[in-house]
């Protein structure tokens, strides 16, 4: 199993003998890596192991349930299972993540990388800002920005595409949400994809458009094979990151009528509005089987033809 | 230039102010609201006034809460970058068996402790811990949450740059943390202020977690402070958040602009083999 | 490769699993302590905590706490020659989200020597064990205080579980019909207007409907409103079908006075007599705030919260400059006369705030003295800087005269008014109301809306035993 960003092919020998170039040898190398790794037993292992108990007990944070809580083994996942609401937003969830992750944040980042290279600086500065700036606010701050632009009586989207009285959070908030996603989270494709299209040889290139390689086989056949990592790397992180996002919540709050509550937002809305701690935890951990499926899938999509 | 290209120039500039305005739109309002004196949900030309950041200079929490945000931040970056860093380092160059299926373990596992299910466990470790109302606490719970996303990214990072710079070095007879110091940080700089900046981001915005964790109100960071101008009945009062949101929005967005100018803000991969 | 990574991270998990559980089983109970413990202690530390911040949410009360219950509950400890620390914990937050904060605090045996409540947490904090009833936690001191006598009864149930004492309420609410005079006038309706069934405020609506651009009802429904869809809009409709949500031991299921209720909101939103698309906005309530504002509402059913804090010509989120001129107020009629509860023509929901005590509070005699403090005559008159209705009936003699609306929801409302029952199931049949209000809001047939709510509530109770049917 290959996580790795792949190199370029001409170091692609190089890979397969041991790579401590510097010399560091075991012991530094341990010494390395461990600080991280007991901050992340104590501070993640640790509680997410907790919290995983947590999703087989009945467990509520106030009520007879939180004086003492049952085991009731997988009954959570079962009645979880079964509940329509849930299959309802792991439903949305995926369109949420192939909508806005899959589809806009990769491709629109990919876009941008591609048509930057060249144009001149200011133009490339300009819109890199734009982009940063979606990244880089805080999500509190970005809801109320979206509020505002989708507002149905005089919302700058109304008021631009001519359509008074739009309720697009009504109407369509699924749309909304993704296109929302899609403009947060643009920022690190982009970012990612420009790196990778660095690392594409010119001369390669080159050859490819003297023999009359139209632009799709270029892409295919030139540029991806030295992106595929990337790629991956960016499908693996935006989706997980996007599976899990709670950003919606404070644009759609979830509705109307649950039409775009999605994973996190059921989860939230379990675990702190009705209390049930242990359900709650318990749809984490589903969560988390989901993602590994999607990274499986990633992984068969795009694992490398090398045997 | 042919007209065939002129147009497909013409289509191209287009396309680019298509999505940058695409991009730019949604900021409008918080550029309006904050000067408005009756702001409301739609972004429109205000009645111009400075009066909602006035109001913020009565709160007595609210700018503080701009330093305990600094604090947690930069507490954050330094503990994820560095650990970050070394980790990444050695995974990258030293063959340590299964060390990518463990580290999308650990991927997935911070995706539950960020969430808010996990909240529980979390306090009562910390309680346990004697880090309750402690920033100390805060910023290692986030870091916890952050490294292996950032050990994730900066190893990749770390495995595209060549080592034959390394290798030379070695054989003009550096040492491995002379190598470290002088040849690869130089080279995966950029990579790094990539993460930090991606952790000061993160951080900046987190309601939660110092939420459940601080108690004292001189230690609140900006995001659980813009969270208290509510009123009595759940009201937002949008003259004070538009003008905080404001505020809060400058650090980060400064760092970015410092980070860029100084380090180059962008993943690496540019090196010329 | 799997096999040899699971072999040795198999041990690690084992031991941080158990680790877990451990963890897990302990805390949780509360300690029944001495009530006279530290009783005579000359150096005594208290914190207060409650969802408050200054220059932000609740910041009236927080300056309240601040600069004068501590300083002066300092001073009266330093006479009795006491030194004594009292700090404020504020939160200043969403209410989910600080009783979150409280229970985690609570749970831990940490957390606040007082905290404030919503009344309607009493119930389940008291069930798990993360408060005490009064007359446990401080003794006999508890009943002998003579604020207790200023308190109406149906205030003290806010503070009440199971027949005891947790804490002591402070202020409350009521329920009125809002409406614009300025439109009525318009419409041909009286600038008196007072309802005295549902069908009168139909028949009102249908003649506001009448003014271009105007919503003639607003009337809170679905989930996004929240609790606001509950309070403001379900229970007062329920209790003018003369129901009760809870009683003898069963929650209201599918029956008759649900259908009415809910054919009520069909006839408002299915008659073009409301906005349906507000009530599903993420932010509709504060919408229809504005919109009232803005003279495109006629009738808002809302509490006195609206009046003091959201119509405020000085200090209001939407203020309506003219609101004394323009904000009518009338009581909300039953279905028909004397089909309301207790046979009552007029009614009205209430809710309101409880301060109790930590069980692991150090100093459970000085607490209670911090809390008789907080809620003596005094006291309570310090903090009134804008009027609102307090818990104590000398207090309110005093002041509410001063502003006629809240003087009318303390003579006039408060005593037909009813109260949520305090108990841990109550939020999810909460949500369950909403949600059928929501659903008929959308089109779905009254019957049917009811019957989803039963299943709901079938689900939320794990079973039908406690649901009333008819």
């Amino acid at each position: 199993m290959a996580l790795t960003t792949s190199p370029p092919a001409d170091l692609a020998p190089a890979r397969e003998a041991a790579t401590d170039a510097a010399g560091l040898g075991r012991v530094r190398a341990s010494a390395f890596v461990v600080p991280a790794l007991v901050l992340i037993a104590i501070f993640l292992v640790y509680p997410a192991l907790w919290t995983l108990y947590l999703g087989l007990t009945n467990y509520r944070l106030t009520g007879i349930a939180a004086a003492r809580p049952q085991f009731v083994g997988l009954d959570n996942y079962v009645r979880a299972l079964r509940d329509p609401e849930f299959l309802n937003s792991l439903w949305l969830t995926l369109l949420y993540v192939i909508g806005s992750a899959v589809i806009g944040q990769s491709i629109l980042g990919f876009v941008l990388a591609a048509t930057l290279r060249t144009v001149p600086r200011v133009v490339r500065g300009v819109v890199e800002a734009f982009v940063m700036l979606a990244w880089i606010l805080p999500s509190s701050v970005v809801a109320f920005l979206w509020i505002a632009l989708l507002d149905r009586d005089s919302g700058t989207v109304n008021a631009l595409l001519g359509t008074p009285g739009m309720a697009w959070l009504l109407e369509y908030p699924m749309l909304s949400i993704i296109v929302f996603n899609t403009w947060r989270g643009t920022a690190f494709s982009m970012l990612l994809f420009s790196a990778a299209l660095n690392a594409v040889p010119p001369s390669q290139l080159e050859t490819a458009r003297m023999v009359g390689a139209s632009g799709w086989q270029q892409l295919r056949d030139v540029v991806f094979p030295h992106i595929r990592g990337h790629v991956l790397t960016n499908l693996l992180l935006i989706s997980l990151w996007t599976f899990n996002d709670f950003a919606p919540y404070l644009i759609t709050a979830g509705g109307p009528d649950n039409r775009s509550e999605i994973l996190p937002v059921f989860v939230y809305e379990s675990a702190i509005f009705d209390g049930q701690l242990g359900f709650g935890t318990a749809i984490s951990l589903l969560m988390l089987l989901i993602n590994l499926v999607l990274a499986v899938v990633y992984l068969r999509l795009l694992r490398e033809r090398r045997s | 230039m042919s007209p065939r290209e002129l147009v497909g120039r013409v289509g191209f500039y287009v396309l680019i102010a298509v999505i940058t305005a695409f991009m730019a739109l949604p900021v409008l309002w918080l550029l309006l609201a904050p000067f408005d004196r009756t702001p409301t949900l739609t972004t429109s030309l205000p009645e111009w006034t400075w009066q909602n950041f006035a109001g913020l200079l009565d709160n007595p929490y609210a700018l503080a809460s701009l330093g305990n945000s600094v604090l947690l931040a930069l507490g954050s970056m330094v503990v994820v970058t560095v650990l970050g860093a070394l980790a990444a380092y050695a995974l990258s160059r030293v063959r340590i068996p299964g060390r990518d299926g463990l580290l999308y373990a650990l991927l997935l596992l911070s995706s539950i402790v960020t969430g808010t299910a996990a909240m529980v466990p979390i306090f009562l470790l910390m309680f346990e811990l004697n880090l309750i109302d402690s920033q100390l606490g805060v910023v290692l719970v986030l870091s916890g949450g952050l490294l292996p996303a950032a050990i994730f990214i900066l190893k990749d990072f770390m495995d595209a740059t060549p080592r034959s710079y390394e290798e030379s070095a070695r054989v003009f007879g550096a040492g491995p943390l002379q190598i470290l110091r002088d040849i690869v940080l130089p080279v995966v700089r950029p990579g790094i202020a990539t993460i930090a900046v991606w952790t000061v981001v993160n951080v900046w915005g987190n309601f939660l977690t110092p939420f459940i964790l601080l108690r004292s109100p001189d230690k609140s960071p900006a995001a659980v402070v813009l969270y208290t101008f509510y009123t009595e009945g759940g009201q937002a009062d949008l003259g004070l958040i538009s003008a905080f949101s404001l505020l809060y929005s400058i650090p980060v967005v400064a760092m970015y602009v410092f980070v860029n100018r100084r380090y180059g803000f962008r993943f690496h991969g540019g090196i010329k083999r | 490769m799997a096999g040899s990574r699971t072999a040795r991270i198999a041990p690690a998990l084992v031991a941080v699993t158990a680790l877990a559980l451990a963890g897990c089983a302990g805390g949780g109970t509360a300690s029944g302590g001495d009530p006279q413990r530290n009783a005579d202690a000359t150096t005594v530390s208290l914190t207060i905590a409650a969802n408050v911040a200054q220059g932000g949410k609740n910041a009236q009360e927080a300056d309240w706490i601040v600069d004068y219950v501590i300083p002066q509950f300092t001073k009266r400890m330093a006479d009795q020659g006491v030194q004594a620390t009292v700090t404020l914990q504020p939160s200043g937050v969403d209410d989910e989200q600080y009783k979150t904060k409280l229970s985690l605090d609570m749970r831990s045996g940490g957390g606040a020597d007082i905290v404030a409540l919503d009344g309607i947490w009493v119930g389940e904090f008291a069930q798990a064990g993360y408060i005490q009833p009064l007359d446990q936690l401080v003794g006999p001191a508890a009943g002998s205080w003579d604020g207790w006598a200023q308190i109406p009864d149906p205030v003290e149930q806010l503070a009440t579980f199971d027949g005891q004492r947790y804490g002591v309420p402070y202020g409350t609410d009521g329920r009125v019909l809002f409406f614009n005079k300025e439109l009525f006038a318009r419409a041909g309706l009286p600038a008196d207007w007072q309802p005295t069934s549902w069908q009168d405020v139909l028949d009102a609506g249908a003649k506001l409907k009448q003014l271009p651009g105007v919503d003639p009802i607003q009337l809170n429904a679905g989930t996004a409103m929240g609790e606001a869809t509950t309070m403001q809009g379900v229970l007062p409709l329920l209790a003018g079908t003369g129901a009760a949500l809870h009683a003898d031991g069963k929650w209201l299921g599918d029956t008759q006075q649900l259908r009415d209720a809910l054919g009520l909101y069909q006839s408002i939103y299915g008659g073009a007599l409301g906005d349906p698309q507000l009530q599903q906005e993420a932010k509709g309530r504060d919408k229809s705030f504005q919109e009232f504002a803005a003279g495109r509402i006629g009738i808002l059913l809302e509490s006195d919260y609206f009046w003091r804090a959201v119509v405020s010509p000085t200090d209001g989120i939407a203020p309506m400059p003219n609101r004394d001129q323009v904000v009518g107020y009338a009581k909300i009629p039953a279905q028909q006369p004397g089909k309301g509860l207790g046979g009552q023509d007029f009614v009205s929901m209430s809710g309101g705030s409880v301060r109790a005590l930590n069980p692991h509070t150090e100093y459970p005699q000085q607490a209670w003295q911090l809390l008789q403090f907080m809620n003596s005559a005094e006291a309570v008159r310090a903090q009134l800087g804008t009027a609102r209705i307090t818990q104590r009936d000398d207090v309110n003699a005093d002041v509410l005269g001063n502003d006629p609306m809240l003087g009318f929801v303390a003579t006039q409302v408060l005593p037909i008014t009813a109260y949520r029952p305090g108990l841990a199931e109550y939020p999810q049949v909460s949500q369950a109301l909403q949600e059928a209000t929501g659903a008929v809001v959308a089109g779905t047939a009254p019957d049917q809306a009811a019957q989803e709510y039963r299943t709901a509530l079938e689900g939320a109770l794990g079973g039908a035993d406690d649901i009333t049917s008819g």
